[in-house]
């Protein structure tokens, strides 16, 4: 178990500093290179955790799909290259909002360690593909028709808005 | 037949109404339906007075019915009495008949004034009764109670009032309000209808009133002219000064009587004794009053001369035959009471009496110097309805009654007389002195017409009015009125004077005036037939109680114990010789001094004390001076100021304090209530919740990241609340 | 492997994620940083599956790949947005998009 942890430690670290930077730095592209970072590190939980699948899914989806979609929003959206100091809202409420963050999780923290301590977790088996399609297709096949068409109206949502008329 | 005597007073009751309605479409303008209503009233009371005649008549057939009364005085008489003051007794004999009812008779003797006992006969008068309508334990009646006082009258007044309608198709004619004026003689002829047939009290009050009113109307015909309007006025309020007697003496008389309207009834309590002697002459008194008023006794006379502002037949009609009498009638119909009042048996003086007596005297005086000739006669009915009203004080009451039977033709006939001189003769003027004068010759038949009526209205025999008055100053002579009789004498010899003088100015000598310039000439025959009749009635009447038939006597004398029980006189020469000579002397003087200009000592008018007393005279004794600037300026001055300032001050003040209050008040609402309170809840409540908003607004910034940290700001405090406390 | 240092992970990717919504004026790092909050879930979701047992794994494999499907769906919607805004007014400040104000 020792290996589990260590790579946890790992990947926590390098979530966390990820996550933060993504909030912090003065560079749209980096922010997004930042959270291609955090992306990955959830990844690896994933794996961590057994759920292979969902890793695979995660990379593919995420850092394949979502994050070129981020850099397209970007570039369609002239977005300065460069550093840009305006990227953030002014100081009181960047302050506030710190606050805010901290209090949650503070607060968070608080109760979930209060709750969850001296709770192992131990995952008994590999989640494979297999399993996950057997039960979306038997047991939760309805959500996954109003997924599809959720991800229908989206698409063709994301075009009517888009397009240029 | 008789209780079918109220259709009379319907009937010109209904031609009232289609006159008024409908009048003015008619082609004589509602004339004809006034007409033909008076011909149905007068054959009706043709037919009713001949029904009576004959229920009287069947009195002398039974003869021996034997019917006991309780009445005070009386006994019964089995055998067909002593005497036969109602004629034959069909023989004597023992045959009972049986009577038809309803038709029960009372037969008794009373004490004659001369100890003689005589039987007399009490014919129960035919009544109908309706109850109008009941309140609590009083029922208001109206009916009808006909016995031979009653259809003497309705005779009268149908005879008359259907003549002067003839007369008044010709003598108002042309006049704008022609329709009204026949609706007013029929509303007229009706309330006397009314009166005359009353069964109660109330009822004759009805027919009062509506007489006071139609009078009012029909003298103030030509109201356009003030003098007529304020003639009509001052008769409506002198008898209606009279008539608060009337009321308070149908009052006394309901409760005294008890508890009824019903004159029957009310007399034969009278005269039974029921009644205590303060409170029958209370009512007695206040009747009397009535009876000033309306029958213009001194001193309410005032009204009836200036009351020849109206019409001539109106005049004719109101004022020699019907209205004038009411009063008469109401005293010869609640005899009863009068009697017991004032103890007319007794002899001597009474109110009734004295107040006749001086009418008389006073009016026949004031005749003398009247230069317009329905003034004359104006007095002169006065003077002759102080006859009656002195004939009921000393008991001649069949002598009042067949008097006023009799002048009611004479006057009505010397009225329309005047009026026809004034139609064709003088061009409207009525002026003796200025514009009469030398109508003989053009105007033959109003001549001879108003000749003959002035002759019976003088007491020569053997026309009407001898008789009739030599009745009443045999009455009172006999009685034991002694000086009531010196008074009749005196008063006849002025009437006979005074009469001729007016025959004298309006009919000889030569023309003057509006005579002289207008060509007079003849009446139409719808003016001189009336006159016709009247003359010849006026001739004939009298004789319907000549001594020997006394025909009128029998058929009126049998209304109440007294009435029936009375004496009666048998003619005496001597009275008859004094009252022919009087009124022959009469004539005399008065033709001396005109004809034949014998002026010598009172007869100088124009100086010295006859100077005086002439003026005095010819200011009407001052009596209007004293009720108009004394009485009613004493009086309706000071009201009429008190009204003013109550009116201005109290008033109005109370009213403008009102509309101030109110418009203060409704300032206050307004300005203080609506505007600051209510406005300034309602617009303090927008005010806040616009502040409110204006506080709250400044959370939405638009802001998304703005609100999401106001949400987990949020989420984080509740959550720690949830924590913390659960 | 304690659950808390998982549960506490996803904790602080959240508040991260919570901090960066808030403070991003660019629309296009707001949206980062709601799929940073998304991923925290998904972590949370699956820790907490795998603690409690097999069937329970697969379940929580499943919701999350919902969780990612709907994430993708809303970012790309987002991301149309963020264009028409950019498009109408030529810069994706969000402080500039307060048309709700007041």
């Amino acid at each position: 178990m020792v290996a589990q942890n260590v790579f946890f430690g790992i990947l926590a670290l390098v979530m966390g500093v990820s996550a933060i930077r993504v909030v912090t730095v003065k560079n749209v592209v980096h922010a997004a290179l930042y959270l291609v970072l955090v992306f990955a590190g959830v990844a690896g939980i994933f794996i961590l955790l057994a759920a292979e699948f969902l890793a695979v899914v995660q990379v593919l989806v995420y850092i394949g799909a979502i994050l070129v979609l981020f850099l397209f929003g970007t570039m369609l959206t002239r977005a300065p290259i460069g550093r840009t100091p305006d990227l953030d809202n002014p100081a009181g409420q960047r302050g506030l909002s710190a606050l805010v963050a901290l209090a949650l999780f503070g607060f968070l923290g608080a109760i979930l360690v209060d709750a969850f301590s001296d709770s192992k977790v131990e995952p008994t088996g590999v989640v494979t593909s297999s399993d996950v399609a057997l039960s979306i297709f038997q047991d939760y096949v309805i959500p996954f028709e109003v997924i599809s068409i959720l991800l229908t109206a989206a698409l063709i949502g994301a075009v009517v808005i888009a397009r240029r008329d | 037949m008789l209780e079918y005597a109220w259709v009379v007073p319907a009937i010109t009751f209904t031609s009232f109404w289609i006159i008024l309605l409908f009048g003015k479409k008619l082609p004589m303008k509602g004339a004809e339906v006034g007409i033909g209503a008076l011909v149905m009233c007068f054959v009706l009371s043709v037919a009713l007075s001949g029904a009576w005649i004959s229920r009287t008549a069947d009195l002398e057939v039974e003869a021996h019915k034997t019917v006991e009364t309780g009445e005070h005085g009386s006994k019964t008489d089995d055998h067909g009495g002593e005497s036969d003051s109602s004629g034959d007794h069909g023989g004597g004999g023992d045959h009972r008949l049986v009577l038809p009812s309803p038709a029960p008779l009372v037969m008794g003797a009373a004490e004659g004034g001369e100890g003689g006992h005589h039987s007399y006969i009490i014919r129960e008068p035919v009544q109908k009764e309706w109850t109008w309508f009941s309140n609590g334990q009083i029922d208001i009646k109206a009916g009808i109670h006909i016995d031979g006082l009653a259809v003497a009258l309705l005779f009268v007044v149908s005879t008359i009032s259907l003549l002067v309608h003839i007369f008044s198709t010709s003598y108002v004619h042309g006049d704008e309000r022609f329709t009204h004026y026949f609706a007013f003689l029929s509303l007229f002829t009706t309330g006397m209808f009314v009166l005359v047939t009353a069964s109660n009290t109330l009822q004759a009050l009805f027919g009062w009133e509506l007489m006071g009113l139609c009078s009012f109307g029909l003298i103030g015909h030509w109201w356009e002219q003030y003098p007529n309007a304020r003639a009509a006025l001052k008769a409506f309020f002198t008898t209606r000064t009279g008539d608060v007697g009337l009321l308070v003496g149908i009052s006394i008389l309901f409760f005294a009587a008890g508890e009824t309207f019903d004159i029957a009834s009310t007399n034969a309590a009278a005269i039974a004794g029921e009644i205590p002697d303060g409170v029958l002459i209370a009512a007695a008194a206040a009747l009397l009053v009535a009876v000033i008023g309306k029958s213009a006794q001194f001193p309410l006379h005032t009204w009836l001369p200036d009351a020849m502002a109206g019409p001539t037949p109106v005049s004719a009609l109101i004022h020699a035959a019907t209205m004038v009498v009411a009063g008469v009638y109401l005293i010869a119909r609640l005899y009863g009471v009068f009697w017991e009042a004032f103890d007319i048996a007794d002899g001597g003086f009474n109110a009734i009496a004295i107040v006749g007596g001086i009418t008389i005297l006073i009016a026949a005086a004031l005749a003398f110097v009247q230069r317009d000739i329905k003034k004359v006669l104006a007095y002169s009915t006065v003077s002759q309805l102080g006859f009656m009203v002195m004939a009921l004080g000393v008991g001649a009451w069949t002598a009042a009654i067949f008097h006023l039977f009799t002048h009611a033709f004479f006057k009505a006939c010397l009225f329309l007389g005047a009026g026809s001189v004034s139609h064709s003769g003088s061009h409207h003027s009525f002026d003796m002195v200025a514009d009469m004068g030398g109508l003989k010759k053009y105007m033959p038949k109003t001549f001879w017409t108003f000749a003959t009526a002035t002759l019976a209205l003088a007491g020569v025999p053997p026309l009407a009015g001898f008789w009739s008055k030599d009745e009443i100053l045999l009455g009172a002579g006999e009685n034991g009125y002694t000086f009531f009789l010196v008074v009749g004498l005196v008063g006849a010899f002025m009437t006979a004077a005074y009469m001729t003088r007016c025959v004298y100015l309006t009919f000889f000598g030569e023309p003057r005036g509006a005579a002289a310039h207008h060509h007079p000439h003849e009446s139409p025959s719808t003016i001189t037939i009336p006159l016709i009749i009247l003359a010849v009635l006026s001739v004939f009447a009298g004789l319907l109680n000549a001594p020997g038939i006394l025909k009128f006597t029998e058929w009126t004398d049998n209304i109440t114990v007294i009435t029936a029980g009375m004496e009666h006189h048998d003619f005496s020469i001597i009275t008859a010789l004094f009252s022919v000579v009087v009124g022959l002397g009469g004539i005399l003087t008065a033709y001396a001094y005109y004809w034949k200009g014998f002026r010598v000592g009172v007869l100088k008018y124009d100086q010295g004390i006859s100077g005086s007393i002439y003026r005095f005279l010819g200011n009407k004794y001052y009596l209007d001076d004293l009720y108009e600037k004394g009485v009613v300026a004493g009086v309706s001055g000071p009201v009429a100021r008190a009204a003013y300032w109550i009116n201005q001050k109290v008033l109005d003040g109370v009213v403008n304090g009102a509309g101030v209050t109110a418009r203060g008040l409704a300032r206050f609402v307004y300005e203080i209530l609506d505007q600051k309170v209510v406005d300034g809840i309602v617009n303090g409540t927008g005010y806040a919740s616009e502040g409110a908003g204006a506080g709250l607004r400044v959370v939405q910034t638009g802001k998304v990241q703005q609100y999401a940290v106001a949400m987990f700001i949020g989420v984080i405090a509740f959550a720690g609340l949830l924590v913390v406390f659960v | 492997m304690y659950l808390t240092q998982f549960l506490l992970l996803a904790a602080f990717l959240f508040c991260v994620g919570i901090y960066g919504v808030i403070a991003r004026k660019n629309a296009v790092l707001v949206l980062m940083s709601i799929e940073l909050i998304l991923n925290s879930v998904n972590i949370n979701l699956v820790a907490l599956g795998a603690w409690r047992g097999f069937e329970e794994q697969i379940i929580a494999s499943v919701f999350s790949l919902f969780i990612i499907a709907v994430a993708a769906a809303e970012v790309g919607v987002g991301l149309a947005i963020v264009l028409l805004i950019y498009r109408n007014r030529q810069s994706v400040d969000l402080s500039q998009v307060a048309e709700m104000k007041g």
